[in-house]
């Protein structure tokens, strides 16, 4: 099994500041490293207020968190998959895609299958080092929250959410391919 | 051809500011060159040993004279006076400024053209036979379905940074022509009980790791085309190395994992898919052939028409020599589809002037309802010309240069740029290509060895397809001198395979007579109506070889 990349890539941080929706906002979760100590963690250890997990330590807690389900959500690195959390998806207030390298492309992938196989509902983020030029992609692959690793100001990147008005594709943000829109259907 | 709408428009304009905003943030420093990167590749932006290269996407090798005449304006405003045609059907300007970019970018947008996924890692120009419409073998058109896989793949938004860069290519006649089996999705048109439909190959691909694509499906129904093709990448994104980029294509992949699993993983994928959004209607199938209908024809008698040309070959041999071969037989009664070279000796293979692609938009224009054709083998085609005009265009295209009656034969080479433009080569690859023409100028002598591709690659990167050639010409660097590997035996045919390596490397001066040798022994050893290829198949590589390495006595 040829084995993706993993390694050497920055754990993705917690910026002050995230763009939501089309707009900036305080960023209220925190998102726990996968470490050691992370890893070790029980449902009863987890600091409160609103967490995103590693998904190897939220699957350790998930069927313990009972009345704190909606304020804890899940990170997923970019060789963990959409289907790793299945129909989990459809309950998670927020799901958090690792991209260790912009030019590392899975969370694109894994972002489309969690909104369009997975009935993913909440908050889909993307974390780590993509960049302001992929911003249009994401939000066509489901994402509606950016957490930006780097020291732009977060208002100087809403513009690059929409570089194009249309497109060719169907994807999460479009349900009709356009040769389906040319009045062709 | 296809023709844009508004929204075609409205997509590769936006796709020209968003590239403007982004060239001024680098040049201001607010990009990183890093990160400009990925952004000016997918514009086909290179950035090369001497100066910029921008690669210009020809969709499936398809231009209008309206389209051809910008591109001589942009390579005479912007650039040096003169383009390249690349072996996966575009056009490459090698001097532009990096700050013209975007008025290049927009110039082209004004006639329908653009730069999009020409390099970086996302899905490249779908790539196409250039006789498509016209061959007398063809099973049906690829264009519509070029046209639609182009649509799909434009600026798709999960695909756009896949582990490696991605090709696919499409052949719709017997015979292969699209060299469908080196690339990374081949796809090849059949019918089954009166149904169109496609037999899928994945994993193919040149480079330092050649591999012939395996067959994945053995038919594919038409409206299942695009879905199946996102099936097939995602399960690549999602699985592709990202650790190592010289085993980051599909067919690392595909070899990984075996094409039987490979297989058993996209269906399981497209299981999900096939009965969704991107399954083509008949109006959307409709609608894309509505773009290829056939030009309109007179009604000729080829009887008649083949007679009066007859009258003309007998009348003067150079042009029997051209018309046999650089003309190719077309289904419609009465005409042919003409192949213009851009190889006579000492140009750089696939150059061409402004000029002269000015000429060729004049001679389609004249002679060929005003489109032409990019090809692999770096010459251009006019599709639709009416036999009873072949005199003129010969007499119209030698006067541009372009009637050099070689094509398909030893001086009608595949050659990269080499150590004269590219900063990853080993050795010289243009000059090769030069001394062989000199050497074997004979004109009746490279008919009487009759087909023969020789290719030639300055490196192990092989854009010069070395790998598939009848003889393949590789540039190796031996403790920092320039030395040539030759091969035999590739082919990208349908029945394609890979070339072998004869031996020993060879300085650039003992090339040509290598490949002398190389000849005489074919011309010794053939049979009657044997091909090179026949040939090195029947008796194998080690006459080859002992021909070459023998001693001299
Ligand atoms: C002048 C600068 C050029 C550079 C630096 C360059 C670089 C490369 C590299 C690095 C590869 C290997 C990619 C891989 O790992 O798969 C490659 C492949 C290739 N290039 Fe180029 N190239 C250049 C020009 C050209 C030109 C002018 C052509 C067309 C005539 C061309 C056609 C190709 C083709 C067909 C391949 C093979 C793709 C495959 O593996 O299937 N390249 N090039
Ligand atoms: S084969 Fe090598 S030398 Fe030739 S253009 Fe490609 S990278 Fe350059």
């Amino acid at each position: 099994m040829p084995k993706p990349a993993k390694g050497n890539t920055p754990p993705p941080g917690n910026p002050a500041q995230v763009i939501v929706d089309g707009a900036v906002k305080t960023n209220e979760w925190q998102l726990l490293p996968l470490d050691e100590e992370t890893a070790a963690l029980a449902a009863a250890d987890l600091p409160p207020g609103r967490l995103v997990l590693p998904l190897p330590v939220w699957q350790q807690v998930k069927d313990q968190l009972e009345e704190r389900r909606h304020e804890v959500g899940v990170w997923l690195d970019s060789d963990e998959t959409a289907d790793q959390l299945g129909e989990d998806a459809r309950t998670l207030p927020l799901v958090a895609v690792h991209f260790p390298a912009f030019a590392d492309g899975r969370g694109f992938t894994t972002g489309r299958l969690l909104r369009e196989r997975y009935g993913f509902t909440g908050e889909l983020r993307a974390v780590g080092n993509f960049m302001r030029d992929q911003l249009t992609y994401l939000r066509r692959c489901g994402f509606n929250s950016f957490a930006f690793q780097g020291e732009q100001a977060p208002e100087a990147l809403l513009g690059s959410l929409h570089d194009f008005s249309d497109s060719y594709q169907a994807a999460a943000d479009q349900p009709r391919p356009l040769f389906r829109r040319r009045g062709l259907a | 051809m296809y023709r844009y709408d508004d929204r075609d428009h409205a997509i590769i304009g936006e796709r020209v500011a968003q590239f403007r905003d982004q060239t001024e943030r680098y040049l201001a420093g607010e990009l990183s060159e890093e990160e400009f990167l990925p952004l000016r590749l997918q514009n086909g932006l290179y950035i090369q040993r001497l100066a910029p290269m921008l690669r210009v996407a020809i969709p499936y090798g398809l231009l209008n004279s309206n389209q051809l005449r910008r591109l001589a304006r942009i390579s005479r405003d912007y650039d040096k006076g003169y383009a390249h045609f690349t072996t996966r059907q575009n056009l490459q300007f090698n001097w532009p400024q990096l700050e013209d970019v975007p008025d290049i970018l927009a110039e082209l947008a004004e006639v329908e053209m653009h730069a999009v996924q020409t390099s970086g890692n996302c899905i490249r120009n779908t790539t196409s036979d250039p006789y498509a419409g016209v061959a007398r073998d063809e099973i049906a058109d690829p264009r519509p379905y070029c046209e639609l896989i182009r649509q799909w793949s434009t600026f798709h938004p999960e695909f756009a940074f896949l582990p490696r860069k991605f090709k696919i290519a499409v052949n719709g006649a017997t015979a292969d022509r699209a060299a469908i089996r080196v690339h990374d999705i081949g796809i090849q048109i059949v019918e089954r009980n009166g149904e169109t439909g496609f037999a899928v190959y994945v994993g193919g691909g040149q480079g330092r790791t050649p591999v012939i694509a395996e067959p994945i499906r053995d038919f594919l129904p038409e409206e299942d085309l695009l879905s199946y093709l996102e099936a097939i990448v995602r399960v690549y994104n999602q699985l592709g190395r990202r650790d190592n980029k010289y085993k980051a294509r599909i067919k690392i992949l595909v070899k990984a994992l075996g094409a039987e699993e490979f297989a058993a993983r996209v269906e399981r994928e497209w299981e999900h898919i096939r009965d969704g959004v991107d399954k083509l209607t008949p109006e959307a199938l409709s609608w894309a052939k509505s773009f290829f209908t056939a030009p309109d024809y007179k009604q000729l008698n080829d009887a008649e028409s083949d007679a009066a040309l007859e009258t003309e070959v007998v009348a003067d041999r150079a042009f029997a020599r051209w018309l046999e071969r650089n003309t190719f037989p077309h289904r419609v009664p009465g005409y042919r589809a003409v192949k213009l070279s851009t190889k006579p000796t000492g140009v750089p293979p696939g150059d061409v002037t402004d000029r002269q692609l000015e000429a060729i938009a004049e001679l389609a224009d004249e002679f060929s309802f005003g489109e032409a054709r990019i090809t692999h083998d770096q010459n251009a085609v006019l599709a639709d010309v009416e036999q009873a005009n072949l005199k003129a265009l010969w007499l119209a295209a030698r006067k541009h240069g372009f009637a050099t009656p070689n094509i398909g034969t030893l001086t009608d080479m595949i050659c990269c740029p080499g150590g004269d433009y590219c900063s990853l080569a080993n050795a010289k690859s243009i000059p090769v290509a030069e001394a062989i023409q000199r050497r074997f100028d004979d004109m009746d002598y490279l008919y009487d060895l009759g087909d023969l591709n020789l290719n030639i690659s300055g490196c192990m990167n092989a854009c010069g397809h070395h790998h598939v050639g009848h003889i393949g010409i590789l540039g190796v660097d031996k403790k920092g001198e320039e030395f040539y590997q030759i091969q035999l035996g590739g082919s990208s045919s349908e029945s394609a395979s890979l070339a072998k390596v004869l031996g020993p490397s060879f300085s650039r001066a003992e090339v040509p007579e290598v490949i002398g040798r190389i000849l005489d022994l074919y011309v010794e050893q053939r049979r009657p109506d044997e091909l090179f290829l026949d040939t090195y198949h029947r008796i194998g590589l080690q006459p080859f070889k002992e021909k070459v390495y023998a001693k001299a006595s």
